[in-house]
C-alpha cells in the first residue's frame, strides 16, 4: 500500500475503517472536532449518546457480542474524565476496546488550559495501555498496535489521547499490515507438558469440576467447553462473568457459584476433588472461602498467567487461549464416567429451589416473573443485567439454551445495562436484546432511551421497582440492624410515563397472571420497549 | 525479605510513571529506585529494591510483565549480585580537619569530590551497609547534606540480562 497525504484526523478514520469498524459510540466536543469532521464523511456509523460512560458501556456490549473490539470516542476534559468509569468497568472483565479522547493542543499540555485533564495519566490503572500522540506521524502505528493490544492476550481497553493540533497536522499515511511489539507477545497454546499433566490429573479424579469465566467468551469457546464437558463427562458451574457460556438446559451444568450463587454450584465447588478453572480469576464474591479448596487439586486454565496463582494456588498451571487447551484437552480424554458425582450433585440441585412465594397484591415476585421470562425467550436473545438484586434474580432464574448473558461482572457498575444493550443490539441486529435493571439504576441511565430511539435500536428494558436501592436495603437490614438510609427512591418518575414521553411503548406488570402477556407484548414489539415489574420493597436476593 | 528485580523497558516517556505506578497500587512497597538508558539507546533499565513475600514477588514479577513497554524482568538473589549504590555527603570540615578526612576517605575508597574553606564533599560508589558505616564515620564531623542514589545492579559473572 502506498502512502497517502492526509491529515491526522482523516488517518485517524482510515484506520478505523482498516480495522473494520462500522459503529462508533462518542460525544464530541471542541478538541475532537477535526476528527469529527473526517468521520463524518465515512460511511462508519456513530451513535451519539447521552453520557460518555453510556458510550464506554455501549462499546462494552457491542464487543461482548463481536468478540472485536469496539470504539468509543469522547472530547478533552470532563469529555475524558466522564468516560473513566466505563474504561475501568471493562478493563476489570477483559473488555476488547478502543477509546479515543480529545486532548488540548500538545504544546499546552501541562498548563492546565481550558479542559485540559491528563486522562492517560487519570486512566492509566484501567486501561491495558495507553497512548498519547505527540508526534503525527505515530498515529499509523499507535492505531494498528492499539487495535492489536486491545483485542489479543486478555483483552482490555486501550486509550488514544489525541491532541487538537496533532489531528489538524498532514502525514503521509499508511496503514501498517503487521505489528511489531517486542514486548508483547501473549501465548496461545498450552504448553504439553502442562496439558498432559492436566490430562493425568483428570484421569485420576472421582468429582471432577469445570468452573468457567468470562474466558469462555473472550476465547469463543463455548462450543469447546461442551464438547469437553460431555466426553470427560464432567460437571459444570459458572462464575457471573461465565453465565451463558454453556446451555442452561445441559444436564451437566448446575449454576452459578459464589456470594450469590445456587446451593448446587457451591456445593459442587466445595466438596469436588479436582477443579478446572476456566478462564475464571476467581474472584472474591465467587469463591468467597479459597481455604476451603485446601487439597482441592486446581487445574488453572488462563490466558493471563498473573491470574493464576493470583486468588489462589494452582495445582497445574496451564497459560494459553483457552479454546485451544480445551481442544487439546478434548483430543487426549478419552469418555470418563462421572455417574456417582453427578448423582450427588443432582440431588442438592433438587431440593435448592424453595417454593415461590407469591407476592402481596399489587406485586409481582420478581424470580418467578424471570421464570416467565425465561421461558418465552427466543432462541439467541441477548439478556444484559445491571446491578443490584434485580442483576442476582436474574442470574439465578434465567436459563438460556442459547444466547448471551452479559453484566458488569468485576466493576458491579450500576448504569451499565441499557447502554450495553444499545451495543450489543447494534452488534446483533437479528436478536432479542433485553436490558434488566432496578428503579435505582435505570434512572443512571435513562437518557439513552433517547439514543434508542435517535438511532432506531430495538432494546427491550425491563426495570424492576421496589422503590428502593434494594441490594443496599438489603445490606443495611442484614447487618446494620435494618436501620435504612439512603435506599428510598421517593420522588422518581412515573415509569410507564417517562417511556411514553420517549414515544416507547411500555406497560406494568403488577400481577404475576399478567406477566406473560406482558412478556408477549414486549417480545412482539418491533423497535424499543418497556416493562414495569412491581417488586417487594423487602423481597430478598437469596432465596 | 528484599528482591533486587532488574526490568528493561521501552525508553518512552511515562514508562517509569507506569512502573511506580503499578507498584504503589499493588501495595508493593519499593525501597529504592534507579534508571538509565542502556547500551541500546531504545532501552532503559531500571532496578528496584522491593520488599515482600515470595508470593508479592511472583506477582511483582507477574504485574510488570503485563506492562506493553515492559521487555523483560529478572529477579536476583542477593549472593549473585553486584550492587552499588552512590553517595555523596558533605561535610564540615574545619582546615585543621582536612588530614583525618582524608584519611577516613582513603580508608573507604572515596573520593573527595569538592572542597570549600570549611567543608568538604566526600562521594563514594559501595554496597548499601558500606555506605552507612561510611556516613557513620563522617557523623561525627557535623554532616550537612546527604545524597545518595537507588541501587543499581548487576549479575555476577559472564552471563548478561540482554533481550
Ligand atoms: C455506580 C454505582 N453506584 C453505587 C453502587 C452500589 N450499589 C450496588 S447495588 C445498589 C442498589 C441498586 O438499586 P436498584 O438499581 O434499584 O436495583 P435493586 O437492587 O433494587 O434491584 C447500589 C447503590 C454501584 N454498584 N454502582
Amino acid at each position: 500500500m502506498a502512502s497517502e497525504r492526509m491529515t491526522v484526523a482523516a488517518a485517524m478514520v482510515k484506520a478505523l475503517q482498516a480495522e473494520g469498524i462500522k459503529v462508533a459510540f462518542g460525544y464530541p466536543g471542541a478538541a475532537i472536532c477535526p476528527f469529527y469532521d473526517e468521520l463524518l464523511k465515512s460511511d462508519i456509523r456513530h451513535i451519539l449518546v447521552r453520557h460518555e460512560a453510556n458510550g464506554g458501556h455501549a462499546a462494552n456490549g457491542y464487543a461482548r457480542i463481536t468478540g472485536k473490539p469496539a470504539v468509543c470516542i469522547a472530547t478533552s476534559g470532563p469529555g475524558a474524565t466522564n468516560l473513566i468509569t466505563a474504561i475501568a468497568t471493562a478493563y476489570m472483565d477483559s473488555i476488547p476496546m478502543v477509546i479515543i479522547t480529545g486532548q488540548v493542543n500538545s504544546e499546552q499540555i501541562g498548563r492546565d488550559v481550558f479542559q485540559e485533564a491528563d486522562i492517560t495519566g487519570a486512566a492509566e490503572p484501567f486501561v491495558k495501555h495507553s497512548y498519547l500522540v505527540k508526534n503525527p506521524n505515530d498515529v499509523a502505528v499507535v492505531f494498528k498496535n492499539a487495535f492489536y493490544i486491545a483485542g489479543t492476550g486478555r483483552p482490555g481497553p486501550v486509550l488514544i489521547d489525541m491532541p487538537f493540533d496533532i489531528q489538524k497536522m498532514e502525514i503521509d499515511f499508511e496503514y501498517p499490515d503487521s505489528v511489531e511489539i517486542r514486548s508483547y507477545k501473549p501465548s496461545v497454546e498450552g504448553n504439553k507438558l502442562q496439558v498432559k499433566r492436566a490430562v493425568a490429573a483428570i484421569e485420576k479424579s472421582k468429582k471432577p469440576l469445570i468452573c468457567a469465566g468470562g474466558g469462555i467468551f473472550t476465547a469463543g469457546a463455548q462450543g469447546s467447553l461442551s464438547k469437553f464437558a460431555t466426553i470427560a463427562d464432567i460437571p459444570v458451574v459458572n462464575t457471573m462473568m461465565g453465565m451463558s457460556s454453556m446451555p442452561a438446559d445441559s444436564p451437566l451444568f448446575y449454576g452459578m457459584i459464589g456470594m450469590h450463587g445456587v446451593s448446587a454450584a457451591n456445593y459442587a465447588i466445595n466438596h469436588c476433588d479436582l477443579l478446572i478453572l476456566l478462564g475464571a480469576r476467581v474472584g472474591d464474591r465467587a469463591v468467597t472461602a479459597v481455604n476451603r479448596l485446601d487439597g482441592t487439586t486446581v487445574i488453572h486454565i488462563d490466558v493471563d498467567p498473573a491470574e493464576i496463582g493470583k486468588n489462589l494456588a494452582a495445582t497445574i498451571p496451564v497459560v494459553g487461549d483457552v479454546k485451544n487447551i480445551l481442544n487439546q484437552l478434548i483430543a487426549l480424554c478419552e469418555n470418563y464416567d462421572h455417574y456417582d458425582w453427578r448423582k450427588e450433585l443432582d440431588e442438592v440441585k433438587a431440593t435448592q429451589d424453595k417454593p415461590i412465594v407469591p407476592a402481596a397484591p399489587g406485586f409481582v415476585n420478581p424470580k418467578e416473573f424471570i421464570r416467565h421470562l425465561s421461558a418465552k425467550l427466543p432462541a439467541k436473545t441477548v439478556v444484559v443485567a445491571d446491578v443490584g438484586q434485580n442483576q442476582i434474580w436474574t442470574c439465578n432464574n434465567i436459563a438460556l439454551k442459547s444466547g448471551r448473558f452479559m453484566t458488569s461482572g468485576g466493576m458491579g457498575t450500576m448504569g451499565y445495562s441499557v447502554p450495553a444493550a444499545v451495543g450489543a443490539k447494534l452488534a446483533d441486529e437479528e436478536n432479542e436484546v433485553i436490558a434488566i435493571c432496578g428503579d435505582g439504576s435505570f434512572q443512571m441511565q435513562f437518557m439513552e432511551l433517547a439514543t434508542m430511539m435517535q438511532h432506531g435500536v430495538g432494546v427491550k428494558v425491563i426495570v424492576m421497582t421496589n422503590n428502593r436501592l434494594g441490594m443496599v436495603r438489603e445490606v443495611q437490614t442484614n447487618a446494620y440492624g435494618n436501620r435504612l438510609t439512603a435506599v428510598f427512591l421517593d420522588g422518581s418518575p412515573d415509569f410507564i410515563k417517562l417511556a411514553e414521553a420517549y414515544s416507547i411503548p411500555a406497560q406494568r406488570v403488577d400481577d404475576i397472571s399478567k406477566a406473560d402477556k406482558a412478556i408477549d407484548d414486549m417480545l412482539a414489539a418491533k423497535g424499543c420497549y418497556l416493562l414495569e415489574v412491581r417488586v417487594e420493597e423487602d423481597q430478598k436476593t437469596i432465596l | 525479605m528484599k528482591h533486587t528485580i532488574s526490568i528493561l523497558v521501552e525508553n518512552h516517556a511515562g514508562v517509569l510513571a507506569r512502573v511506580a505506578g503499578l507498584f504503589a497500587r499493588r501495595g508493593f512497597n519499593i525501597d529504592s529506585l534507579a534508571v538509565g538508558v542502556t547500551d541500546d539507546p531504545k532501552i532503559s533499565r531500571i532496578t528496584i529494591v522491593a520488599d515482600g513475600n515470595e508470593y508479592t514477588l511472583e506477582q511483582i514479577e507477574k504485574q510488570l510483565n503485563k506492562l506493553i513497554d515492559v521487555i523483560k524482568v529478572r529477579h536476583f538473589e542477593q549472593s549473585e549480585l553486584l550492587s552499588r549504590e552512590l553517595v555523596l555527603i558533605k561535610v564540615a570540615c574545619q582546615p585543621a580537619q582536612r588530614p583525618e578526612l582524608i584519611s577516613i576517605a582513603e580508608i573507604a575508597q572515596a573520593k573527595i569530590s569538592d572542597i570549600t574553606v570549611n567543608t568538604m564533599t566526600l562521594e563514594l560508589s559501595d554496597s548499601e551497609p558500606r555506605l552507612k558505616t561510611f556516613e557513620e564515620l563522617l557523623r561525627p564531623y557535623g554532616i550537612k547534606e546527604v545524597v545518595r542514589t537507588g541501587t543499581i545492579a548487576m549479575q555476577k559473572g559472564g552471563v548478561s540480562m540482554k533481550l
